[in-house]
């Protein structure tokens, strides 16, 4: 079962579906896919973040943070990945270990909490996530969580990923490990059919999954397991049997699609939701793809007929906007799938993008929006915020687009500011929600505030 | 610019307006030593003091000439008579602020001739002031009853003087700003350097403070002294288009000019307002206000995020309209429905495509699919039915703490609406988000899709008619 971390890492790192790994020698690949972090010159979350992520939108099971207070207590119930049902999910659980903990060893409060938790709340199963102190001393995590699953009858998860393990993007991989190690294939479903896919990747941010399941099920399809978004333990559990897969976000998860093909047998292609063309290629490769595995070939007439419908249908409620966003331009800062899928989307309805940062885009990405931008492309590889501060100060953009974390430096600016990050309110997800991110745009561009924040102070103009 | 329309209904459901003799008793209110009364039935004064009660939860001093049916008839000069001396002897106010009410101006007192005649009867009346206001129940609202009673004031008060004093201004605060606005406006008046005088001053009065002596009439407010001391001020600032009238008065009587500020909710309204100080005094703005101008724009952008394509239903008197709904549209808000109670000016320029002169029922109507209701407390059963937020706003507010204090004016007194606003709106934003219904195909897709064959395929027919459901 559980390997040493210090092996999932190099296995992770190896992973044969990534395209950057496969580019390295054997020596640079054992140093680890992410660039090495410069202390005083990073942002971005830990090894651990990433995991909970991944994990967290399992809704029905208690996720329990074993470590010092500040690894849930301060990030608990942070971001909007929606559920359909229980709430379990959005409870922050932790050990919040104390210094006498950190001597003698925290795996006896690690097992008390995992009994607590089940007598209160009686989750179908517990996920335990290590942190960078219990980690440091020892606790062997594993070992309690196979005892506790033993003693109280119910899967215990160990999630080993610890924060100073790597970024972010690292711990969504483990996260996705643990899931492949303890969860996936354990469980059976009630039936199966031909129709039946996985979608991995996707989180339900806002509800954005809600944005397409319909179009699934109008196609015929069932979502067998979504990983994570508005999932339940079980059916992820059960997801191996699905036909075929799709992987949404970049390459989060690659881990996970590529060793379920290995294990399963379950092909998988990367797609997007975002964006009127990318949805409707999505949806073609899920029919495709479900047909090349034996299921009737009349879906992809089913499919076809939906997408011309829904597509003469978002472009008729897209074309109201046209004219009044035409011309603008829109500066995209944001990483992986969605540098290239939201300028698809944008480009759409005749927004002008001068520029999209590339820093967490694979090679492909890159290659994809050299195809949708043409050579002129300005790929930002990393930007300092004085230098997007710059750039909208000196109005070269009228809008930017990007995550929660930057979002100041375009509001001080008294420029735009539209969140298409993890943070935001707001699901742009199918072609609901690319006229949601339309119709956003422009009640943001257009948004009275603007001229009222730039007024100068008459005591200001009178000095000048 | 809006159409203004009046509802033409027989009956008036759930009332947003209020009367003019309570307007006229709440000015009243703002003045020291002063015995509000209310020259009617017992009735009209009970209301009114319990509507106060209930807004300010203070002690609200207002008394009544206790019309009976045969007074009525007769007229009531005995009453007036009768409550003056009763008045004088137990409480010794220094003014005794008296208002019509619908009863009395339906019989035709003259009561303006019944005070001289208690004063040729009783020259021992001659150590307090009296004051008469007409604001029959029957014509205008609130803030009409409000500006006509400082208008009372200034004709009985007011006369030119020869020597200006410098720097002291003349403020006419309208009916819409709380105690704690005059505060706010006092504040920023004296950084300039200047004197104000506020007429009336609720600030002083109505703060719900603790006070160390029991008093049958106001405490704080204008003193008499003060408001004789306005004919000598170089200019009046007046908020509020119903306060129009009584700076013009000042300025026909004393030869004083005015500068009216029609809101001062939003930021380029407190602009205005700081740059005239400035002109006026010499002073240049003082930093904390430029501060505060800063913390203003930023609390701005964060929050135009939930403003942004809100629409709200607003149900105010027009002072109190104009000023949020041009704050609120200045946010991104859309003013899907204003009803008001009375006229002005002001209602054509409404952000809004029309302004209703009318009643809570047509603003709960008008009022289907908005994100907002903002009105007073008697909102409330109309937002529970709508299932929106209610931000509550003008007078009477009897089911929240604090009416006295709700800070709307200035830089600091918009931040503070702003995100109280946006507060409701971004705590709507987590009961009502998506579910797996909120995003369904229309039926025309469904239909497509199941006219694209359904070949022996028994579950994808099964699927497309679930999904219809």
């Amino acid at each position: 079962m559980g390997a040493p971390l210090n092996e999932k890492l190099q296995d992770v790192f190896s992973e044969p579906g990534c395209d950057k790994n496969q580019g390295k020698s054997d020596k640079e690949r054992k140093k680890g896919c992410t660039k090495q972090l410069s202390p005083g010159a990073a942002a971005g979350g830990c090894a651990f973040d990433g995991a909970k992520i991944a994990l967290q939108p399992i809704v029905d099971v208690a996720h329990l943070v074993h470590g010092p207070i500040a690894c849930e207590g301060n990030s608990w119930d942070n971001r909007h990945a929606l559920s359909s049902g229980a709430t379990t999910y959005r409870t922050g659980f932790t050990t919040d270990i104390s210094e006498l903990d950190v001597i003698y060893g925290g795996e006896k409060r690690l097992y008390k909490a995992i009994k607590e938790i089940i007598d209160k709340y009686d989750p179908p199963a517990v996920f335990v996530y290590q942190t960078c102190v219990t980690a440091l001393i020892g606790d062997d995590i594993e070992v309690v969580c196979k005892a506790a699953a033993k003693k109280f009858g119910k899967p215990v998860i160990p999630v080993n990923s610890p924060g100073f393990a790597g970024v972010k993007n690292l711990g969504n991989k483990l996260g996705g490990e643990a899931l492949l190690d303890y969860v996936i294939g354990t469980a059976e479903p009630e039936y199966t059919t031909p129709y039946d896919i996985n979608i991995i990747g996707e989180y339900n941010l806002s509800g954005e999954l809600w944005q397409v399941k319909p179009l699934l099920d109008a196609m015929g399809v069932r979502v067998l397991a979504c990983i994570s978004g508005d999932a339940r333990y079980q059916e992820v559990a059960y997801s191996h049997r699905a036909k075929a897969a799709m992987m949404v976000c970049s390459k989060a998860m690659i881990n996970i699609s590529r060793k379920m093909e290995e294990r399963y047998g379950i092909p998988f292609f990367e797609g997007s939701f975002y964006g009127i063309g990318d949805v409707s290629d999505s949806l073609r490769e899920i029919a495709r793809l479900l047909v090349q595995q034996g299921a009737p070939d009349d879906i992809i007439a089913r499919t076809e007929a939906l997408i011309a419908a829904e597509e003469a249908r978002a472009w008729a409620r897209l074309e109201p906007y046209k004219a009044r966003l035409k011309g603008k331009r829109v500066l995209l800062i944001t990483g992986g799938v969605k540098s290239w899928s939201v300028v698809a989307a944008l480009q759409e309805v005749g927004i002008e993008i001068v520029g999209t940062s590339v820093k967490k885009s694979t090679k492909e990405d890159k290659e994809k929006i050299k195809e949708i931008m043409g050579d002129e492309a300005h790929m930002i590889d990393d930007m300092p915020p004085r230098e997007m501060y710059k750039m909208l100060k000196e109005a070269r953009a009228d809008i930017m687009l990007s995550g929660g974390r930057s979002q100041f430096v375009a509001l001080k600016a008294k420029m735009p500011w539209l969140d298409i990050n993890q943070e935001r309110h707001h699901a742009f997800a199918g072609y609901e929600g690319m006229v949601k991110l339309v119709q956003e745009l422009d009640k943001t561009l257009y948004n009275p505030v603007w001229d009222q924040v730039r007024l100068p102070a008459p005591w200001d103009v009178a000095a000048a | 610019m809006a159409t203004v329309k009046t509802q033409f209904k027989a009956a008036a459901v759930n009332p947003l307006k209020m009367s003019q003799p309570l307007g006229a008793a709440y000015a009243f209110m703002g003045m020291h030593r002063c015995m509000p009364v209310m020259h009617g039935s017992q009735g009209c004064t009970s209301f009114g003091l319990v509507l106060l009660v209930r807004h300010f939860r203070e002690a609200i001093p207002l008394q009544t000439t206790a019309m009976n049916e045969a007074t009525t008839v007769m007229g009531g000069f005995d009453n007036i008579e009768k409550a003056i001396l009763n008045i004088r002897e137990r409480a010794k106010p220094d003014l005794i602020a008296i208002c019509s009410t619908g009863l009395t101006e339906t019989k035709g007192d003259d009561v303006d001739g019944y005070l001289q005649l208690v004063r040729q009867r009783h020259p021992e009346v001659a150590d307090t002031a009296l004051v008469y206001v007409s604001t029959p129940d029957y014509v205008g609202a609130f803030q009409d009853g409000w500006a006509k009673a400082v208008s009372a004031f200034i004709k009985a008060l007011v006369s030119p003087v020869a020597e200006r004093t410098p720097g002291q201004i003349n403020i006419l605060p309208g009916c819409h700003l709380t105690p704690a606005d005059i505060e706010e406006l006092r504040e920023i008046v004296l950084s300039f350097g200047l004197t104000p005088l506020f007429l009336p001053d609720l600030s002083r009065s109505l703060d719900g403070h603790m006070s160390d002596a029991f008093s049958p009439t106001t405490m704080g407010g204008t003193t008499l002294a003060e408001v004789r001391e306005m004919g000598a001020s170089v200019a009046s600032i007046a908020i509020g288009e119903q306060m129009r009238p009584c700076a013009e008065l000042l300025r026909e009587r004393a030869g004083i000019p005015y500068t009216l500020f029609d809101r001062l909710t939003g930021l380029e309204a407190n602009d205005r307002l700081l740059a005239h100080l400035s002109a006026l005094s010499g002073v240049s703005v003082p930093q904390k206000w430029r501060r505060q101008r800063s913390q203003l724009q930023d609390a701005m952008l964060d929050a135009h995020f939930f403003f942004s394509g809100k629409r709200v239903a607003l149900g105010a008197e027009p002072d109190l309209l104009w000023a949020l709904a041009s704050m609120l549209s200045e946010m991104g808000c859309e003013i899907a429905s204003a009803v008001t109670t009375t006229h002005s000016p002001l209602l054509e320029r409404m952000p809004s495509a029309e302004v209703l002169i009318g009643d809570l029922e047509d603003l709960e109507k008008s009022a289907a699919g908005c994100d907002l209701l903002v009105t007073h407390s008697h909102g409330r059963q109309a937002a529970e039915r709508l299932h929106i937020s209610h931000y509550r706003a003008g007078l009477p507010m009897f089911d929240r703490l604090g009416a006295g204090h709700k800070l709307m004016v200035g830089y600091r007194g918009t931040r503070e609406v702003i995100f109280e606003v946006g507060n409701m709106f971004l705590a709507d934003l987590h009961h009502h988000h998506g579910t797996p219904q909120s995003w369904p195909l229309p039926e025309a897709t469904l239909k497509a899709v199941a006219d694209a064959g359904v070949k022996g395929n028994p579950s994808a027919t099964a699927a497309a008619t679930l999904s219809l459901q």
